[in-house]
């Protein structure tokens, strides 16, 4: 493998790395606390929200947006790390 | 002034405003006409693209679905913004670096075939097609309530201006336009809600206004009294739904994996210069659109229990105005069952007297909150908005499907860049008038289709773009039959248990429980296995093309859009 190689693998594995962690938040804060375990969290209640039904309908979509801007920013260091920056 | 005069100023200069943005950068290139040059900038495409998105349903629909579903209704809000957390880090910025026109020429070019690039246009068209009548009949409705023309007429006028500025401008004329759209239809969505959420409960944010006591003194939350009012009345209790979680889990996964899958959303990202570009530009699209969608919610909550409220064991003689113009429309309909002149809104169908339709607690909110004219007049604009820019980014796509990956891909290689903007032009001129005809006569499946449309762009792209670039080996047998059992399967689902084709069924025949609006997550696995399955069986991809996979996933050098 060349050197020019190596520095690209190494870099998508480091990407791909990201992606499962964001993914995993991703599905906790949707798929977890506004539907698998909303019946659990609705026993808690935030002002006159029940917690899960407050994700479902609200903090997902926050927790959503904010993810890909954590997305940018991680990929726009890691393309700096690697020169991949223009 | 009255509402009729303020909504002919609003709508009139709303209207004027797109056209002249369209004459100013009407498109010179195919380039202009598919990717608008390729240099739109990160928030303006971050804008359009939310205009894009949000479309008739998401604007007029979908907070009174939510009024109605409660808890249910949240597959919509998780759903519809979900899917652009797997766009932005899944596929946008490796799209954008392949730098292509279209979603079939990625397909076409990725898995080296033909038949591939015929599969992806035939998917293209029925998920865009499907889609856009929905479009044009919002446009109708609002056109109707307004404006007081038929929704014929109000279709027609529709389509004369959609097809003015997509057909003149392509991609750089709708974009610009799209933006302006943005604008209108988030200020004409937070104005009325704003207003109601003060009214409510004192808070002017509608997203904390939802969780906040109410304004008459007695200190209960808001959305407690909602759950009273609808157990006192029969109803599930609004913060509970009716539906399985299997069910829920499986259509907020195919409505996420579908919006990932929208051609007409993935093709904006073809627009802005570099990769980092795109995954900005998804991030804005995503706050812009997150804008609506958590105040979307909360409206429902406010119209709710306003109408509960206001006619809920009521006399009918006494309803306001509002009811009797509703009434005429016939999104509102009593039907006094035990003559005692009371209006009785309860679950049971026997008792029930009142008939609402879910699009009426967005158009008749500020009505119903005693809101000035010109707010009212607002909203209309704001729906008007939110449908044309929707349909101008589906006939992009159905145009550049035809002229671009049929005609000069498949057809006719040595056209001329001049000559294929015309069959570009030409396209785009024949998707609006059949899109318009489905606007006029409804086939009486297109509401039963257009939440299917996701499920169908979810069994069929979604799988084989993403193999196309996390799996460098995904061959071109693979990924085809991937996407053929994927969208048949889609189909023969949605056809059995909507049309009663194939002998029909009952939520009870349901397969694991899962209803048709679900299923596209099924097929979506279905296509995935398929396609590593087939794969064992194959060869591997040329190398070059393996090179191709290997050259996406480095966001440097993306240079500009090309066709070729």
């Amino acid at each position: 493998m060349s050197e020019k190689q190596k520095k690209a693998s190494a870099y998508w594995k480091e990407n791909v790395r990201y992606l499962f962690i964001l993914l995993s938040i991703w599905f906790v804060v949707s798929f977890g606390a506004g539907i698998l375990f909303k019946e659990a969290l609705d026993t808690i209640k935030i002002g006159g929200f029940k917690l899960g039904f407050w994700f479902a309908q609200q903090g997902s979509i926050y927790v959503f947006v904010i993810l890909i801007f954590v997305y940018v920013r991680l990929m726009n260091k890691l393309d700096k790390k690697y020169g991949y920056n223009e | 002034m009255s509402v009729q005069t303020w909504t002919y100023i609003l709508v009139g200069l709303t209207f004027a405003l797109y056209i002249g943005i369209a004459i100013y950068s009407r498109a010179g290139s195919t380039k202009d006409f598919y990717v608008a040059g390729g240099g739109v900038s990160p928030l303006a495409n971050g804008m359009a693209t939310a205009a894009d998105w949000m479309s008739a349903a998401s604007f007029i629909s979908m907070a009174g679905i939510i009024s109605f579903a409660g808890y249910d209704g949240s597959v919509y809000l998780m759903g519809w913004t979900g899917g652009y957390v797997l766009l932005a880090l899944l596929l946008a910025p490796y799209l954008r670096k392949f730098g292509k026109f279209t979603v079939p020429d990625f397909i076409g070019d990725r898995y080296y075939s033909k038949t591939a690039r015929i599969v992806a246009v035939i998917c293209a068209l029925i998920v865009s097609f499907t889609y856009v009548a929905g479009q044009m009949r919002g446009v109708g409705v609002v056109f109707s309530r307004f404006l007081q023309v038929d929704i014929d007429t109000g279709v027609i006028i529709g389509m004369i201006i959609v097809l003015f500025y997509a057909v003149l401008g392509g991609m750089k004329g709708i974009t610009y336009t799209q933006v302006a759209q943005y604008c209108v239809l988030i200020f004409a969505f937070m104005v009325p809600a704003i207003f109601i959420s003060i009214q409510m409960t004192g808070n002017p944010i509608p997203q904390l206004g939802m969780g906040s006591t109410l304004n008459d003194g007695s200190g209960t939350f808001l959305l407690d009294k909602l759950d009273g009012l609808s157990t006192e009345l029969g109803f599930n209790e609004y913060t509970d739904g009716s539906k399985s979680v299997t069910d829920i889990f499986a259509i907020t996964l195919a409505l996420m994996v579908g919006t990932a899958g929208l051609p007409h959303v993935i093709v904006r990202f073809f627009t802005v210069k570099k990769v980092k570009d795109a995954r900005k530009s998804a991030g804005l699209a995503l706050l812009l659109i997150a804008i609506l969608y958590t105040t979307a919610p909360a409206v429902s909550v406010f119209a709710k229990t306003n109408l509960i409220n206001t006619v809920s064991n009521e006399e009918y003689a006494s309803m306001p105005v509002w009811f009797k113009n509703w009434e005429e429309t016939g999104l509102l309909s009593f039907d006094d069952k035990n003559e005692d002149g009371k209006i009785q809104y309860v679950a049971d169908m026997t008792k029930n007297e009142l008939t609402i339709d879910n699009d009426i607690m967005v158009l008749a909110n500020p009505e119903i909150a005693d809101l000035p004219a010109w707010v009212i007049a607002l909203v209309a604009a704001g729906g008007l908005a939110a449908a044309l820019s929707t349909a101008a980014g589906l006939l992009l796509v159905i145009s550049a499907s035809v002229s671009h990956d049929l005609v000069k891909k498949v057809f006719k290689p040595n056209i001329s860049d001049k000559a294929e903007l015309w069959v570009a032009r030409g396209a785009a001129t024949v998707a609006v008038v059949i899109a318009g005809y489905f606007g006029i006569n409804p086939p009486g499946f297109v509401a039963a289709v257009v939440a299917l449309a996701f499920g169908l762009a979810a069994a069929s792209f979604f799988p084989a773009i993403v193999l196309g670039i996390f799996y460098k080996k995904m061959n071109k047998e693979g990924a085809i039959s991937g996407m053929v059992v994927g969208i048949v399967l889609m189909l023969f689902y949605m056809t059995k248990f909507k049309f009663g084709w194939f002998g029909g069924g009952t939520p009870a025949d349901w397969w694991f429980g899962i209803s048709p609006e679900g299923f596209g997550s099924i097929a979506m696995i279905a296509n995935f296995i398929v396609a590593i399955i087939v794969l064992q069986f194959t060869p591997e991809p040329p190398e070059d093309v393996q090179e191709i996979v290997e050259n996406i996933r480095i966001p440097s050098g993306a240079g500009e859009a090309t066709g070729h």
